[in-house]
């Protein structure tokens, strides 16, 4: 479980988040949206301890400072050329290595375990360079699936890639996340892939939470016109609303 | 369940065993031509069989005067593990530099060391206390960096070019101090200049056991610290969400290296560019991680140095260059060969 209490972050004097609060159970999968600048990375941050901020961020009830007990993909990581994909993925395993040891067995057996969960086998002795954008952003979640931590932040984990390869990558995240109980919580931009696949929407605007629950009650059109401006159409569908973007010149 | 075997599955970054053969047979080459070549026109095989006289449970008859003998172990020998001791720490300060800064250009030279270390030497010269160039040296180079240090964490957060800004202004405050110092005491121009452009002079074994401390601690905390600095590749924010505390890691890195630098300086005069191209050229040669260029870095760094001192006191012999100039003469081409060569190969 994971719990920020009354979470509020400033920078340079302005408040740029909160004070939220907000939790999430043990094996929920929670979708962050909200427009461009609304504080889903920075919440992300705020729990991960890599920004500062007044209130609590609690994981398991107790307050959560350092990281390594939280996986995170981030939004624009940086991926060294030179480095190989396996090694990549084993940095994930950083956590559990003290200050003056190398890998242990097990570590290389859990980043060979991440690399095949995502099929990225092939891929294990290629330079991050030679990489497709899809297959890049595959080796950021192995990554943080070699971290084997019991939550997973996602931080838009579909940028950069196209349709086809953005539900591949949700749905991988999805078994995963079936198989091993994980948490999930994701910040994504494209609405209708949000409500898919997360249990739980937050909406954010402006640093506050505006909104949030079951995709249906929070995708739509008032709510989104209000946070993202017009020109947004919702189309209700079994599987979850559809958000269509529209020709705002046309309204 | 069985367990697949290790052989099967892909595996870290290590050091190349190639790498590391190539590595102490040069090291092992260039000391061998250094305490052979010399003025004194001793002959290769008797020096050979006088280096193996010296092993425990080995008699041989080497044929050298006890004159000879004297000049080959406390002048040429000493001189030539000086050489390798101080280019094997500007090696591997450099590697440390330029990983905890992910700066391709960062070495502790950056920071402020050559800097202070040359201000702490004209001080003493131009105090005519010439005992005192080398502590003098030392501490000027340990306290421009610190003050460097101190600078960049108190500006702008914590950040590694915060920290390297730091350390040019404070090379540029301390070059200013130096340069006033040295036009106030213009008589002592020649010594000082003598001093910058780098040599390596040896009174016995002294400079040796002084710098094998700190090449022993450096060499050790760098070589700990190579899987953290693999980390830190992927950036502070990354690496710190890795649960990697990276302030300290870059100070643990920081210090050591720079407390050995300042203590190679000290005996060595100020010899550049060992630390920028020595990595640099592993990093070309035998890949990206920290495992193979820290241990490459000193064993080529140590080999590199041996060579050039064999060029300084072979090319205008008798007289002798200053060892700077021969590293800057051989490496900046040989780097730039490095460079082109490698360029094509991808």
């Amino acid at each position: 479980m994971i719990r920020w209490d009354n979470v509020s972050v400033r920078y340079n004097g302005t408040t740029v988040l909160g004070p939220l609060s907000l939790e999430v159970a043990q094996g929920e999968w929670l979708g962050l949206i909200g427009p461009n600048g609304s504080g889903k990375t920075t919440m992300l941050k705020a729990a991960l301890g890599l920004v500062e901020h007044t209130g609590l961020c609690a994981l398991d009830g107790a307050d959560h400072k350092s990281g390594g007990d939280l996986a995170w993909m981030p939004q624009r990581p940086q991926l060294p050329d030179e480095m190989g994909v396996f090694d990549y993925v084993l940095l994930g395993r950083s956590p559990h290595i003290g200050y003056f040891s190398v890998e242990s067995r097990s570590d290389i057996e859990s980043a060979n375990t991440a690399l095949g969960r995502l099929g990225l086998e092939k891929f294990a002795r290629r330079r991050l360079s030679t990489l497709s954008g899809g297959e890049m952003q595959k080796a950021v979640l192995a990554r943080a699936l070699a971290q084997e931590a019991p939550t997973l932040f996602l931080d838009e984990p579909t940028a950069s890639l196209d349709i086809g390869h953005a539900i591949e990558v949700m749905e991988v995240i999805d078994a995963l996340r079936r198989d091993d109980g994980l948490t999930v919580i994701s910040a994504v931009h494209d609405l209708t892939l949000a409500g898919r696949f997360a249990d739980r929407l937050v909406l954010l605007s402006g640093g506050a939470i505006v909104a949030e629950g079951l995709p249906g009650d929070v995708l739509t059109e008032e709510l989104l016109h209000a946070h993202y401006g017009p020109g947004l159409r919702v189309v209700p569908d079994s599987d979850g609303p559809t958000v269509i973007p529209m020709r705002r010149s046309n309204d | 369940m069985t367990r697949t075997p290790l052989t099967a599955l892909a595996k870290p970054a290590h050091l190349p065993l190639p790498g590391l053969l190539a590595g102490v047979a040069a090291v092992l080459f260039t000391a061998g031509l250094g305490v052979t070549v010399g003025p004194a026109g001793l002959s290769p095989p008797a020096v050979a069989r006088a280096l193996v006289d010296l092993l425990p449970f080995i008699s041989l008859d080497h044929g050298l005067t006890d004159v000879e003998l004297k000049v080959l172990l406390e002048i040429r020998f000493p001189r030539v593990v000086l050489g390798g001791l101080v280019g094997a720490v500007l090696a591997l300060a450099g590697a440390g530099y330029q990983g905890v800064f992910r700066n391709p250009l960062a070495d502790p030279y950056l920071l402020g060391v050559a800097a202070g270390a040359g201000l702490g030497a004209t001080v003493a010269f131009a105090t005519a206390n010439d005992p005192l160039v080398e502590p003098l040296a030392f501490a000027g180079g340990a306290v421009a960096v610190a003050i460097a240090y101190t600078l960049g964490r108190s500006i702008a957060g914590r950040s590694a070019t915060s920290l390297i800004l730091a350390g040019v202004a404070v090379a540029a405050f301390a070059t200013a101090i130096q340069t006033y110092v040295l036009q106030r005491n213009v008589e002592t121009i020649r010594e000082v200049y003598s001093w910058i452009l780098g040599r390596l002079t040896t009174v016995g074994w002294e400079e040796v056991l002084g710098l094998l401390p700190y090449i022993v601690v450096a060499g050790g905390v760098l070589f700990a610290s190579r899987r953290m600095l693999d980390v830190l590749s992927i950036g502070d924010e990354e690496a710190a969400a890795l649960g990697v505390r990276v302030p300290r890691v870059r100070w643990v890195v920081v210090l050591a290296a720079t407390a050995a630098t300042a203590a190679a300086v000290s005996v060595s005069g100020l010899v550049g560019f060992v630390g920028i191209i020595v990595p640099h050229t592993i990093r070309l040669l035998f890949g990206w991680s920290y495992r193979a260029i820290i241990p490459l870095s000193m064993l080529f760094g140590a080999a590199f140095l041996m060579l050039a001192d064999v060029a300084a006191r072979t090319v205008v012999a008798p007289g002798e260059l200053p060892i700077g100039v021969v590293t800057a003469f051989l490496g900046a081409p040989f780097f730039l060969l490095v460079l082109r060569t490698m360029g094509r190969a991808r």
